[in-house]
């Protein structure tokens, strides 16, 4: 394999693009777009997580202290909103735009300056989602699965909501084309399919979800939108409708979504844990079924959100057996890691202590996934906080922690230089201290009884919320030592070698220089 | 995978990005005020749609020059082509969000509301009967459902007559056959039209005779949802006809290099199957 990075300059297209703000407007450089992803994800991140500590500063003692019952219930609605279409989900694209090309060995996306249009749809949501906040009535306030008949009632707010959903649909739905069609069509000659690097599988598999799953959410919001000013019937029960319809159709793009927020992680650790045991991926083919298996599956478990709404027997049974097999190719997952790791010449470096974090604690919210999927039991802890802590560990120590993993991992080779190692060690323990804080108290509130999405609770659940509120503090605060770590690295890192990590073995690292060129391998590497 | 000659081609820098985004903000919060009968909606829902009438002639433009100069190397044509199908996979999935609710209703909602041992059944609607097509147990106001066998069957005839045309005008472009392609690219414009025209005349005549409307209830909604997507979807059809119309008047596409017509094409054939759906499921059933 001859290193390819020498001639890419000056061929086909020019290199010349417009300075200032006006390169970020109009580029469509992958590497540019995916920067602007990160940022953006970064800043609905500090967005949410400001909401959630008014969630929790409210809840830091019974009784009604700072925010009124219809705010905080706007506060608990747009902070799951933001954090999932906003943080998680564009993070994630963020990383394929970045990554995706380097790794298979192509110049760009397939469609890049439709890669631009999909960025640039995101500021426009998050306007509208935010600032519904600032309009008479108040931003939607039913919950981020806006259920009917709360969001068909609401106002203004809720309107905007339903066209911001629209908006980042349209925005997912032209990514994932994009990644599909770069991953299908422009993978260096000799990188077969059961070659590429695992992050580029799982986002494969992600994007066939997204395209499968969000128009199927533009329609639910467009019968929501109907319902609400067009006089249909869809989810009105005088007109023959149900209120259950929108929650079948709304979870069968919902949980199919869970996924597409925790595949790509499977992704980012699947690199990060190979690299720092210095060993290949253990099980590779079998990670790839899993990963499918996991996808298929992920279709037909959605009425396990609904198990108290009223369904027949039968029902509740496949969807509680359904649900639990998923836990089969998951566990092969975690089993390949933990096979990864064994025997390895490991070292702990922040992204590694991330990865490894993430499998800890993500087991942890898996199997209280499990127990969710239980019928009886879910009957008893429908709607509790339990359920807030278990969706908690999947998506905070879950994705959230992968998107850290990856961006210690890579931000050598996007920048030229290294973070502050102590530092991210420093970040790694004090999320991972005060997120267990924060969540592990509240799989016992939610089993002793206290309910979601309420303002006020019972004494007896004071001493629980006030550790959980400080825990969320402490988070909260110590994710600005990651903007920190962040800035600083950029600014002024030591500078970073080719290879940073000896055990790395993908295209990014082992074929193109650091700081990563702006346009890089316009001419294919040869993979053997 | 790569094994052309030449670079793929990855365009310069666009503004038109930018301003399809800021009509879709012009758009979004017009459309938001507007169902909120806030005047201001109405002059933001116009200046965004016209902006993204401009972002579009300007963008479409541009990609058709770049692939009349001959910057799309066979790999980009495969980019487009797994694009196109995508796209169109997402349509369907559109679609079925849409079928799925008309057939949850007809199924399981409405047969539930009728039931005698439901808590609604029996206190509220007992002597609601159920039967489809129905505008639901609470709404009072009668209407006749829209028959299969007059219009709708016409209509039916009209678009797979169409995707005849269109595949003729292909076939017509790979043998170089110009007069030809654009004669049958007309026909297809033309029975796409004259499908939209019939569709109007149909609603007309559910809202003045049948008094069947959007707010008729279960039938209602779904009948005037499901068919209304998919006349818009018609009418963007042709639409993208027309353009494909022009540009082969202007000399554009070559009989090995057309993929805009072929996307355009699929679309079409799209937009036919899933009116059979429609036909057999809305109309017949």
């Amino acid at each position: 394999m001859a290193a390819v990075h020498g001639d890419a300059h000056g061929h086909g297209h020019d290199d010349h693009h417009p300075s200032g703000i006006m390169r970020w407007v109009t580029t469509t450089n992958h590497k540019d777009i995916g920067t602007m992803y990160l940022w953006f994800s970064f800043a609905m991140f500090l967005v949410g997580g400001t909401l959630a500590m008014g969630i929790r500063a409210e809840l830091y003692q019974p009784g009604i202290q700072i925010l009124e019952p219809e705010l905080f219930n706007q506060f608990t609605t747009l902070h799951g909103l933001i954090m999932v279409f906003g943080a998680i989900m564009p993070a994630f694209v963020g990383f394929a735009n970045w990554q995706v090309p380097m790794m298979i060995g192509a110049p760009d996306m397939a469609f890049a300056r439709m890669n631009n249009w999909s960025f640039w749809l995101l500021p426009v949501a998050a306007t509208l989602l935010v600032g519904s906040f600032f309009v008479p009535g108040g931003a939607a306030a039913g919950g981020w699965t806006f259920y009917p008949p709360l969001s068909t009632q609401g106002g203004l707010g809720v309107d905007l909501m339903i066209f911001a959903v629209h908006i980042l649909g349209a925005s997912s739905i032209m990514g994932s084309i994009n990644i599909i069609t770069t991953i299908l069509n422009m993978r260096a000659p000799g990188m077969t399919l059961m070659k590429m690097p695992m992050f580029v599988w799982t986002w494969l598999i992600t994007a066939y979800l997204l395209v499968l799953v969000m128009p199927v959410l533009a329609g639910t919001v467009t019968m929501l939108l109907t319902d609400r000013h067009f006089g249909t019937s869809f989810f009105n029960a005088a007109g023959g409708g149900d209120p259950v319809m929108f929650q079948h159709i709304f979870w069968f793009f919902g949980h199919p979504e869970v996924y597409i927020m925790i595949l790509p992680s499977f992704g980012i650790v699947s690199e990060v844990i190979p690299t720092f045991s210095r060993k290949p991926l253990f099980g590779y083919s079998s990670m790839v079924y899993a990963t499918a298996s996991i996808a298929i599956l992920s279709c037909f478990v959605w009425a396990h959100h609904m198990f108290t709404a009223g369904m027949p027997t039968v029902g509740q049974l496949f969807f509680m057996y359904a649900t639990m097999l998923i836990a089969v190719p998951t566990g092969v997952k975690v089993f390949n890691w933990t096979a990864t790791m064994w025997r390895g010449s490991m070292t702990f470096e922040t992204p590694m202590l991330f990865s490894i974090g993430f499998i800890f604690l993500f087991v942890i919210g898996g199997f209280s996934g499990v127990i969710c999927a239980i019928v009886p039991i879910d009957i008893q802890v429908q709607d509790t906080y339990y359920v807030i802590a278990h969706f908690h560990y999947v998506l905070v120590s879950g994705s959230l922690f992968a998107l850290f993993a990856g961006a210690y991992y890579w931000i050598p080779k996007w920048t030229g230089r290294m973070y502050n190692e102590t530092l991210g060690k420093w970040h790694f323990w004090l999320s991972m201290f005060f997120f267990n804080l924060t969540f592990f108290v509240q799989h016992f509130l939610g089993l002793a009884g206290m309910p979601r999405r309420i303002p006020d609770y019972a004494l007896q659940f004071a001493d629980f919320n006030m550790i959980s509120s400080i825990g969320a503090f402490g988070f909260g605060t110590t994710q600005l030592l990651f903007l920190y770590i962040m800035i600083s690295c950029i600014r002024s890192g030591e500078k970073a070698p080719q290879k940073p990590w000896d055990g790395a073995t993908t295209l990014e690292w082992t074929h193109l220089p650091t700081p990563a060129p702006y346009h890089s391998f316009e001419k294919p590497p040869i993979v053997n | 995978m790569s094994q052309e000659s030449g670079h793929y081609y990855v365009p310069a820098p666009s503004t038109y990005p930018i301003i399809g985004s800021t009509a879709l903000l012009f758009m979004g919060s017009g459309a938001a005020l507007t169902m909120n009968k806030i005047e201001l909606g109405y002059g933001l829902l116009g200046i965004g749609f016209a902006i993204l009438i401009y972002m579009m002639f300007g963008w479409f433009g541009t990609v058709a020059r770049e692939s009349e100069s001959g910057k799309y190397n066979a790999q980009v044509d495969v980019s487009f082509r797994w694009g196109m199908s995508w796209f169109i996979f997402s349509e369907v999935m559109f679609f079925c969000a849409f079928f799925g609710a008309l057939f949850y209703m007809r199924n399981l909602s409405i047969p539930w509301l009728a039931e005698e041992s439901t808590v609604l059944g029996a206190n509220f609607w007992s002597s609601y009967a159920g039967a489809w097509p129905t505008a639901g147990p609470g709404v009072h106001e009668e209407f006749t459902p829209m028959g299969a066998w007059g219009l709708p069957a016409f209509n039916t005839m009209l678009l797979l007559t169409s995707g005849v045309t269109c595949t003729l005008a292909h076939w017509a472009l790979k043998e170089n056959r110009r007069d030809g392609l654009k004669k049958w690219l007309l026909a297809t414009v033309f029975l796409g039209a004259l499908f939209i025209a019939c569709q109007a005349y149909e609603y007309v005549h559910a809202y003045n005779d049948l008094n069947l409307k959007l707010t008729s209830g279960a039938y209602g909604s779904t009948f005037f949802m499901l068919t209304g997507f998919h006349g818009f979807h018609v009418t963007i059809g042709t639409i993208m006809l027309l353009v494909i119309y022009f540009r082969s008047a202007a000399g554009h596409f070559t009989p090995e290099h057309h993929f805009g017509f072929e996307g355009v094409a699929w679309y079409w054939h799209f937009v036919d199957v899933v009116w059979l759906g429609l036909f057999i499921f809305v109309y017949l059933m």
